[in-house]
This record gives C-alpha cells, structure tokens and sequence, in this order.
C-alpha cells in the first residue's frame, strides 16, 4: 500500500546522504596549478549525477524488494542422488581445456582475436600463479584457520632467494625452484612462532606487520635487494639444460625449427600449470594425512583439539611450514617468469588480493580457489581492456583505474551477500557418522 | 639535551595523532570485536575533506581568520567524516553481524581498498601541497641549546588532550557512554536490558570517525602534504598502539599511540629513518608475545 512513498522517502535520504558524502571530496578537486598551490575545481554535475543515481537505484530496490535485502543463506543439499554423469567428467573436461589452452590461444589469435601474449600471459600464467598462492592460502587459512594477511611475504621470499641464488650464484632455476620453497616455508615457521600464541584478529595484525617488515627490508638493504630498482635480467628456466630464447644453442635451433616467442611462454605456462596442479595434489593428499585432519579439526574448534590431544602448536608450525612453501615456489615461478622483481610486486594490495581469492573460494575448497582466482584476476585484468565503456563514457574514461575500485567494493558485496564464498558447499574430508544434522554452518563454530 | 627535549616534543605530537586514530579501533574492538581496517582510510579522507574544506575556506574568507577557518573545518569535517562512519558501518559491517569470524575483517579490508582507490579516483594520484600554516615557533632555552615549539604543535597536543577529556566525559558519565559499557561486557545481555546495540554501535563508529577525523586536520595541518595512500601506514601504526596500550582501553589507545610516536621519533633521530617503520612494526610483534593484552588490558579469558 505505501510501498511507493516508502521507497520514495528511502530514496530521498540515499540522495541527501550520497551528497553529504560526495560534497567536499567528489565536488571539489584539488589539483597543484603552476606555481604549485593548490586550487579547487569544482564538480557539481557529477556530485548530483552520483546523488541522483543513488536515489534511483534504492528507490527501485526498495520497490522490488520492499522487505529489504534478503542474504542468500545456502541451502543445504538434502538429496543424495549421484550428481549428473557431466560433472562427474568435468575435472577431466577442465584439464583437456587447461592442457590445450596454448593452442586455443594461437588459434584464437590467429583468427584476429587478441594477442598471443596477452592471452597466455596474462590469463593464463598470472592467473595461474595466483592459483598456486591462493592454494598456499588455502592451507593456513582454509584448512588451518589461521588468517594471513601477509602471505606475499612468502611469495617475495621465494621470488627473491630464487632471483638471488640464481643471479648471484649462477645456479640453475631447477635447483632453485625447491631451495625457494624450503626458504620460505623456513620463513613460516619463523612467522608461526610468534603467532603460536595469539588468536583470529592479532594473528592477521602479526602477519601484516611481518609481510610491512619484509617489505621495508626489501626497499632498504640496497646492496642486496637493490631497493625499488630491484633485481633484472634473472635468468629465464631451461628445458632440460637447453633454453628456449632466440640465440644459437637453444631448442628450437637444435631441432631446426625457426624461432618463436610461442615455445617460451607455452613452456612456461605448462610449467606453472604442472606446478599448480603438484599443489593441487599435494594439497588433496595433504588433507587425508593425520596433520590435514588435524589443520582442519584445528579451524573447527581450537580447544576441543587441544583437549582431545592434538598437538596444536605443531598442527600450526606445520600450516604455515606447507603454505609457505608453495608461496615460495609461486615467487621463484614469478621472479623466473618475469626476469625482473621488485618490492613494487609485494605490497599489501597483493596480500588481500590473495586473501580474497580464498575466502571467495570458499575458504577450504580448492576448487573454489581456482574458480576465485580466475574470476578476481581475469575479471580485474578484463576490466582494463573494455573499449565499450570508453565509447559510453567518452575517450578519456580509463577503465583500468576503476579496476582495484571494484575488486574493493566486490570483496565488501560477495561478504554482505555471500558470505561462504563462491563454493559454499564444503564437504568435511573425515566423516565417522553418515550425516550430522547441525543447524550451524561448520565456519561459524569460530566464535 | 636540547636535542633529546627537541625530539621529545615531535614525538609527543605524533604520538597524540597516533592516539587519536587508535582510540576508533580501540572502541570498534571492544564493542563488537573486530579490527575495522578501513579506519586508516578514515582518517586519510578526513585529512582529504580538512584540505578540501580549508582551501574553500580560505578563498571565501580570504585569508583573514585563519583561527576562524581551522574552528569551522575542524566542526564541519567532524559532521562529514562521521556521516562515513556511519555509512560504512551500516552498508559493510552491520549486515555481517553474526556472520562468521573473519567476515567483518575481510569487509573491512574491501573497504579499506575501496576508499583509497575512491580518493585517488576523484582527488588524482598526486599528493596535494599545502602551504605550512601556524609555523611559527617559540623557542625555549633548555641546558646550553634551545628547544623550539611550533604552533601548530601546540595546537594538535592541546586539541589532543581536549578531546580526550571530553570523550573521558563522555563515556564515563552519559547514557551513551553507559550503554557502551554495557555493550562492550556483554551484548547480548545489554539488548535484554533495553540497550539498543545497533544505535550504540553506529555512535561507536561516528564517534570513531570523529576523532579519526581531528586526526587527519591534525596530520594535515602537520606535515602540509595528504596523499591517497596516506591511510595505510598510519592506520596500521595506530592499530599497533591500540594493541601495545591494550585493546579496548580508551587510556591504553593514548599512551599506546603516545609511546608509538616517541619510539618512532627517537628511532629516527639516534638510529636510521630507513627502518623507523620496521621498529614500530617489531615493537607490535613483541608486545603480542610477551604481553599480548596490551599495557593497561585486562587479561583476555577464555571460557569454554
């Protein structure tokens, strides 16, 4: 009945409290004019276009949801029916289409698509990288339960012991791949020390501030890290002591086949494929081993395992030791890849970056990571390229900065309405009786 | 000793900023638990408004009532700051009451990420240069050297100690400091006795973004340059001097954000300012160690 007028009243102080909002910081730019003092632009269309825009959208929110916002509980699936023969031979689907990517893309780009590069490159190995950090994650904070926030501390440890032993020592990027592994997940037991005492909150502050330490030492010890010039020409991987690059000796000139840029990246993103899939692995096999049930009993209840007999300082130690190693291989991967590191890469925006990807996932499913990870990267990467907003918004809109804009408010919304993540349906690995019938979602138990 | 006194003074009013951004995270994580992350960016939008709002101030006043003008930014910035305090409170923390632990936390950081990609949207990358204000200097004689004061140091230690008498008022002696209390002890049972936690909540985050707000005039005022990614090191300073004072403490969050912003200084001054940074960050991991309720913290106890 007053449906209308309410939603029109809720729409009048959306709009007033968006200008309230909007008034000095949107209304009035600053900007340094020639004798650098700052002088005030003022912006009124926009600041009412945005009011105007909130009160439109929560004017026809309210009117087709007048009972407010519903939060998507996730139902429970009570059927047991064996699921449709297509999922069963969706992961064997999923992995032909990973395996024959590459040629997709140089199908793709020969039919007038985009580049090769940028198809390979940036969706396939860089989301592939975050798909080995994020099932790194995945283990302190999915299966653990310990929140993170300075994972990329790992990751830069692994990119520049690689970058160093190789550069320094001359030591082949396959020895170093596993030293970079073993180097970080020493660091993770480092950092698992001193959160061995604390709980939810103080362990993410802990490790934000080690991730800023590792950060600030990175910028400041110049004669070894090189400060924000960082590390160049890191020598790329060889396939089996041959390499892939243009010069005489290589592969291609072995086999008499002219060069191309294509057998490098193809090798390199078989490479960190076979990488995230050895994690993958790992992972699924860690789970089912006495310390996997431990992490996971560890995240449900930390004191019913203690008191059962669990040994929760190493259940932790542990956590960390096997996440950090798959940071450190993803950054020996990265500082490989790339030839060149720089504290620029590991800063905290890459730590939540990381996070999220785990939480969307679902904290705990490593499917659910995977899907994160390509959702979050490839969507952020994909907003750099759409060329139809600059036609609607005109030619100096540049998609790419509203990019991290929208990786924060989407992060915001996914927890508001989903909070369990993309996959929020996670199945316990141990099961001693068939079906408990708990009102709880197993994650909420943390309090 | 001049220079030890000299530096005592810059420490002090660092330190009093420091205190003033803690004291939101303090009053958010005794009421409702979590860690709002975005309070750093808070703060570095509320020095963003004070710019804003000082310079508009400035071209219609015509430079005449500079003490004018900082009464009207430092009110007027007050009233904006706390309306996006209780807007994020409302939009991104509120329906996540009762989700699961870390969901707030990872609210906060999308929030965080949000308001200073906001910022640098609409205000540029570039960091904004003002013109120092209120630089004059007293100077005492301290042992054979001499010690000097600005006025804007002045300034920020008696606006400082100002509005913590006034926050000590209230919360001790108001029905909405009463209500805080209760909240703090136990909210489920204070929504049984009549509180409401919601409104207690929301005046918990404005008031926060208050005092977040004074800080980023102060800051402002101070170093006369504001930039987009200003929230982010401060904001994680002060929450470590939220912690070393002890979470939850009103008194701890100032003495945590003074001792901060003295270690900080001296580090500097006797040591490298390369790794000032590094000495607040491992001072936080210590004290979690080896005191991790904080200074003046009660003890936390787990019950079963």
């Amino acid at each position: 009945m007053g449906a209308p007028a309410d939603a029109l009243k809720k729409a009048l102080i959306a709009g007033l409290v968006t200008l309230g909002l909007c008034f000095p910081i949107v209304a009035l730019r600053t900007d340094a004019n020639f004798s650098n003092q700052l002088v005030l632009t003022p912006r009124w269309g926009l600041t009412f276009t945005l009011a105007a825009i909130a009160a439109v959208g929560v004017f026809l929110i309210s009117l087709l949801r007048p009972a407010g916002f519903e939060r998507a509980t996730p139902k429970r699936a009570l059927d047991t029916a064996p699921p449709h023969p297509f999922f069963r031979y969706l992961p064997r689907i999923g992995l032909v289409l990973l395996l024959a990517y590459p040629f997709l893309a140089l199908a793709i780009s020969a039919s007038g698509g985009p580049g090769l590069l940028k198809l390979v490159d940036t969706y396939g190995i860089q989301i592939l990288i975050y798909v080995l950090l994020g099932l790194g994650l995945n283990i302190i904070l999915g299966l653990a339960g310990l929140l993170d926030l300075g994972f990329v501390a790992f990751y830069a440890v692994g990119a520049y012991s690689s970058a160093l032993l190789t550069t320094t020592f001359g030591l082949s990027f396959w020895i170093v791949l596993p030293l970079a592994g073993i180097l970080a997940a020493f660091w993770g037991v480092m950092i698992s020390l001193p959160v061995l005492r604390l709980k939810g909150d103080y362990i993410a502050i802990v490790t934000l501030a080690f991730a800023e330490i590792v950060r600030l030492v990175l910028v400041n010890w110049v004669p070894v890290t090189g400060g924000y010039a960082g590390i160049s020409s890191i020598p790329k991987p060889t396939l089996l002591g041959l390499s892939l690059g243009p010069e005489p000796g290589s592969l291609t000139s072995l086999l008499g086949i002219p060069f191309s840029p294509f057998y490098r990246l193809a090798f390199m993103y078989y490479l960190v494929l076979a990488l995230a899939l050895a994690a993958y692995w790992a992972t699924l096999r860690l789970r089912t081993l006495p310390v996997g049930r431990a992490w996971e009993a560890m995240r449900e209840d930390e004191i019913a395992c203690r008191s059962l007999g669990i040994n929760t300082v190493a259940t932790k130690v542990s956590a960390f030791a096997a996440g950090a190693f798959f940071g450190g291989i993803a950054g020996a991967f990265f500082s490989a890849h790339y030839g060149f590191i720089s504290p620029k890469s590991f800063e905290f925006l890459e730590s939540a970056m990381i996070v999220a990807i785990v939480v969307l996932g679902g904290l705990g499913s490593m499917i659910g990571v995977v899907i994160a990870a390509t959702v979050m990267v490839g969507g952020t990467e994909l907003l750099r390229e759409l060329g139809v907003l600059k036609a609607v918004f005109g030619p100096d809109f540049d998609p790419a900065q509203y990019r991290m804009l929208l990786f924060g408010l989407a992060m915001v919304m996914l927890m508001v309405w989903r909070p369990k993540g993309l996959i929020a349906t996670r199945e316990p690995t141990v099961r001693l009786k068939p079906q408990p019938t708990r009102g709880a979602p197993a994650v909420s138990a943390g309090e | 000793m001049d220079y030890f006194v000299q530096q005592l003074i810059n420490g002090l009013t660092l330190g009093s900023i420091y205190g003033l951004i803690a004291i939101g995270y303090t009053m958010v994580y005794g009421i409702i638990g979590m860690v709002n992350f975005a309070h750093g960016d808070v703060f570095m939008l509320a020095a963003f408004i004070a710019l804003i709002l000082f310079l508009l101030l400035m071209q219609v006043l015509g430079g005449l009532a500079l003490g004018l003008a900082l009464v009207i930014v430092l009110l007027l910035g007050m009233a904006l700051t706390s309306l996006w305090g209780w807007v994020i409170e409302r939009l991104a923390y509120r329906p996540l009451r009762g989700s699961f632990r870390l969901a707030p936390l990872i609210s906060a950081i999308g929030m965080s990420i949000f308001l200073s990609n906001f910022v640098q949207l609409v205000q540029g990358p570039r960091n904004k240069t003002l013109e120092p204000i209120l630089s004059n200097v007293l100077v005492f004689p301290v042992g054979e050297g001499s010690v000097t004061l600005a006025e804007k140091q002045l300034v920020i230690m008696v606006v400082t100690a100002a509005l913590l008498g006034v926050l000590w008022y209230v919360v001790r002696y108001t029905s909405l400091g009463r209500a805080q209390r209760a909240c703090e002890q136990d909210r489920k049972m204070a929504s049984l006795l009549g509180v409401d936690v919601d409104r207690t909540v929301s005046l918990t985050f404005i008031i926060g973004a208050m005092l977040a707000s004074v800080a980023g005039l102060l800051w402002m005022m101070y170093y006369g340059v504001v930039s987009f990614s200003d929230g982010f090191v401060p904001g994680v300073k002060a929450f470590t001097a939220a912690v070393l004072g002890g979470i939850g403490s009103l008194p701890g969050a100032v003495l945590g954000g003074l001792l901060i912003g003295l270690i900080e200084t001296f580090w500097s001054a006797y040591f490298t300012i390369d790794y000032k940074d590094v000495a607040a960050f491992s001072i936080l991991a210590i004290v979690l160690i080896f005191l991790p309720s904080g200074l003046l913290g009660r003890p936390d106890v787990e019950k079963v």
